[in-house]
């Protein structure tokens, strides 16, 4: 088990797996990756694979999801509610905050993140959601210069699915299961405890040259893709075939008022979402002076305030609004940034309380009356 | 994304409820007719408002506030010497360019005068540039007139047509009353060689860019400035989209061929 | 003055403009060209609507007067305007006041006499109908969005 330079694939074990989260921690990177944590899996920070939510399975549906005690496998579970957007795009960010009051007021901007961090664990879907709030916030007109200040110091390791949840839809959306761009290293469990590995950047080739590996044997690299296989087989389906221009000619098709009467406007869908990127912007003022703080926010298009003008609510209700929200993922999204926003992680489906389910809106929004 | 200081020089109240500030910013280097600074009023808040100066003066920054929620209102309240955050100049411009050598028609009703007076003061500077010029604007009531003096100047010079109506007046007034779209039958110009420059309430706009193409202008040489929640201004919050739109970055002036189907679906 | 004189003025009116040669001819046996001087009145509320008046150059607010209201002018008629609708239809009384708020040179109808002219030729009257009604529903447009009070301030 010597570390051999890698030309192509590599298998690791777990003690491969350690030695890699140790090497990026000695890079002083903060390590994040899935960890079950109140029933669910969330990305936090991990310090070893004892950390992995090993064993644990995911059982996903509309409005559903649970854990379950199943085999042995570290990455077994899928997606849970939270995705890598909390952390390079997270709920609040401050932007700017005064010194002094009056003549003397001073704006003082909040300096960027420069946190080094690694993210272990990325599924294609989600670095394909990476990918896409890159083109929104980085290549337009303007930058976020507090994502992209996140995004510069990062070393991911993305893991490829082997099974999928029933609520998964990567394979309609072209996104996955397994990945194909913005990671250094990817790993595929084709065994429990055993890892395909290979590099795909500098970076990645170098840790992982450094790592305790094999060479992959041909028969575990064809295991590897049958295992990706399974979770491509095992998703539900969404046809995107004329999808945006469908969406954008039928604003006044009967399913918005059907799917009005389940929506509850509870902005589950937008939160758990790893590509909605809207926020909104507070003045936080303290009760000590005349400082006041800018704060961006995760906000949603499913409020009331949303999009509040002079006199009320442009939307005033779910029907625009869950008509907005759709047409804006799987249509104008194409026109805003050349490829629809979804990316086919179905964690919409599953933490929506009432199971509306975007695939099954798409299927009736094609059919005529709904 | 981060404002600089701007200091209030000069504060003259327009009407009951409307003020416009002279302001200086250090580095100010200008903007074009239509675009819109986000000001801020320290622990209030943050809105959009039009520059409404000339824009051949970049000494000064000019904007006109209607005092309708309690940004506006903190923002308004406000009095020469005082201090307030600007981001800007943001947004797609007037195309005034476009109307070099053509007949120019204005059409501006209630607060929707403020953001094109930046056209007009460059029709009146450059006035040899442009063929017939049409000034027509609505507002309430004859006290609600906004920029009545200028407008009065306006209408003083021979070279161009200003006419103003109101929705209601009393027997004092002398003028027009009824829609700011029922002066279009009064206008000379040539709807085949014209470009038009429409602000106001939404309806307003829509009414009187359909009266414009019913006289046959066509929708391209249209151009309305919309309006919608803006926050970041910057096309990042995704407040302000309108189907595939983001009105602070694609707009707020867009051309009435992109705008009118949009405004066809209600709720977009 | 000359008939013929008329006739040309008539045609050349925004509200006659399309219509038939022989139908003016008919028309014009009811109008009068006069003038209203700057602030006399045309006409008052309850008054019979005895007449249709073209402007020809002017303007005429329309009014309504109440106790504590004083007058209220909701609509100004100018240059190539109609004044009065109510002759067209019964009880032909007019509902508000016109004031000349200038020198104003108009045509003046007969409405007793249009009315008469156009049920002897059912197709006079359907092309005076066609010429009226289009200036009608403009109005009620016009009128529906000033209802809207669009430029108050709405927070």
């Amino acid at each position: 088990m010597t570390g051999a330079a890698t030309a192509g694939p590599v298998v690791i074990d777990v003690a491969g797996l350690d030695a890699l989260i140790a090497a990026l921690a000695a890079e002083g990177r903060e390590v994040l990756g899935p960890v079950k944590r109140d029933g669910a899996i969330l990305y936090e920070e991990i310090g070893t694979s004892a950390d992995l939510p090993k064993g644990w399975v995911d059982e996903q549906a509309g409005g559903h999801y649970r854990l379950r005690d199943e085999g042995e496998a570290y990455f077994g579970a899928t997606l849970g509610p939270s995705s890598w957007k909390r952390i390079l795009h997270p709920p609040k960010q401050r932007l700017w905050r005064t010194e002094g009051s009056g003549d003397e007021t001073k704006i003082v901007e909040e300096p960027r993140d420069t946190t080094r961090r690694a993210f272990i664990g990325a599924r294609a879907c989600d670095l394909a959601a990476i990918a896409a709030q890159d083109k929104v916030l980085l290549d337009g007109p303007f930058r976020d210069p507090h994502y992209a200040a996140r995004r510069e110091n990062l070393f991911i390791v993305a893991v490829n699915c082997t099974r999928a949840a029933d609520t998964c839809f990567c394979v309609s959306m072209e996104t996955g299961p397994k990945a194909t761009a913005g990671y250094d290293i990817a790993l595929t469990e084709f065994e429990a405890g055993r890892f395909l590995a290979e590099a795909a950047s500098a970076a990645g080739a170098t840790l992982l040259g450094a790592l305790p590996s094999m060479p992959a044997k041909e028969a575990e690299e064809a295991q590897a893709e049958e295992a990706i296989g399974t979770a491509r087989a095992q998703q539900r389906r969404i046809d995107t075939d004329g999808l945006p221009e469908l969406l954008k000619a039928r604003p006044d098709h009967p399913r918005w008022s059907e799917v009005a009467q389940r929506c509850l406007n509870c902005a589950n869908c937008t939160m758990v979402c790893p590509t909605c990127f809207c926020t909104s912007v507070d003045e936080v003022t303290s009760l000590e002076g005349p400082e006041t703080e800018r704060v961006n926010r995760w906000a949603s298009c499913f409020t009331v305030e949303f999009t509040h003008v002079h006199g009320g609510a442009v939307r005033p209700g779910a029907k625009s609004r869950y008509r907005q929200w759709m047409t804006h993922k799987l249509g104008t999204w194409v026109d805003q940034f050349g490829e629809m926003g979804c990316v086919g992680c179905g964690r919409c489906i599953s933490w929506c309380p009432v199971g509306i389910d975007i695939t099954d809106e798409a299927a009736a929004l094609r059919r005529e009356g709904g | 994304m981060v404002p600089v200081i701007a200091r209030i020089t000069r504060a003259t109240r327009e009407l009951s409820d409307t003020v416009t500030f002279e302001m200086e910013v250090d580095g100010w280097s200008g903007f074009a007719p239509g675009q819109f600074n986000m000001l801020s009023v320290f622990g209030v808040g943050e809105i959009p408002i039009s520059i409404s100066g000339p824009v051949s003066d970049s000494t000064k920054i000019i904007h006109t506030i209607r005092d309708v929620g309690p940004a506006s209102h903190a923002l308004a309240s406000l009095r020469a010497g005082a201090v307030l955050g600007l981001r800007g100049p943001y947004g797609v411009p007037w195309p005034v360019e476009k109307a070099r050598g053509r007949d120019v028609v204005v059409m501006a009703g209630g607060l929707g005068l403020a953001p094109v007076r930046p056209i007009i003061y460059e029709l009146m500077e450059n006035r040899d540039a442009y063929g017939r010029v049409s000034i027509l604007y609505g507002a309430r009531t004859p006290e609600e007139i906004l920029f009545a003096q200028e407008l009065g100047q306006w209408s003083a010079r021979l070279d161009v047509s200003v006419e103003v109506t109101v929705d209601r007046a009393s027997e004092h007034w002398h003028g027009h009353v009824g829609v700011v779209t029922a002066l279009l039958r009064g206008i000379d110009f040539d709807p085949e060689k014209a470009t038009a420059f429409v602000c106001g309430p939404e309806i307003m706009m829509r009414f009187g860019a359909n009266g414009l193409t019913d006289l046959g202008m066509k929708p391209t040489d249209i151009y309305v400035s919309m309006e919608r929640n803006m926050q970041c201004a910057i096309g990042l919050c995704g407040h302000c989209q309108l189907g595939p739109v983001f009105v602070c970055k694609d707009g707020a002036v867009f051309d009435w061929a992109t705008i009118k189907p949009l405004m066809r679906v209600k709720e977009l | 003055m000359a008939i013929e004189g008329l006739e040309r003025i008539l045609a050349a009116h925004p509200l006659f403009k399309n219509m038939a040669p022989e139908f003016i001819d008919t028309l014009v046996g009811c109008a009068k060209n006069i003038r209203f001087a700057a602030d006399t009145y045309l006409f008052h509320e309850g008054d019979d609507a005895d007449y249709l008046y073209l402007i020809r150059e002017g303007r005429v607010a329309l009014e309504i007067s109440a106790p504590g209201h004083g007058r209220m002018v909701f609509q100004s008629i100018t240059t190539g305007g109609v004044l009065g609708l109510s002759w067209l239809v019964p009880p032909y009384r007019w509902r508000f006041d016109a004031h000349a708020k200038e020198d104003c040179r108009v045509i003046q109808f007969d409405a007793n006499c249009l009315r008469t002219k156009c049920a002897a030729d059912p197709a006079l009257g359907y092309a005076v109908m066609m010429q009226v009604m289009p200036e009608v529903v403009e109005r009620l447009h016009d009128t529906r969005v000033q209802m809207l009070d669009l430029y108050r301030a709405r927070t």
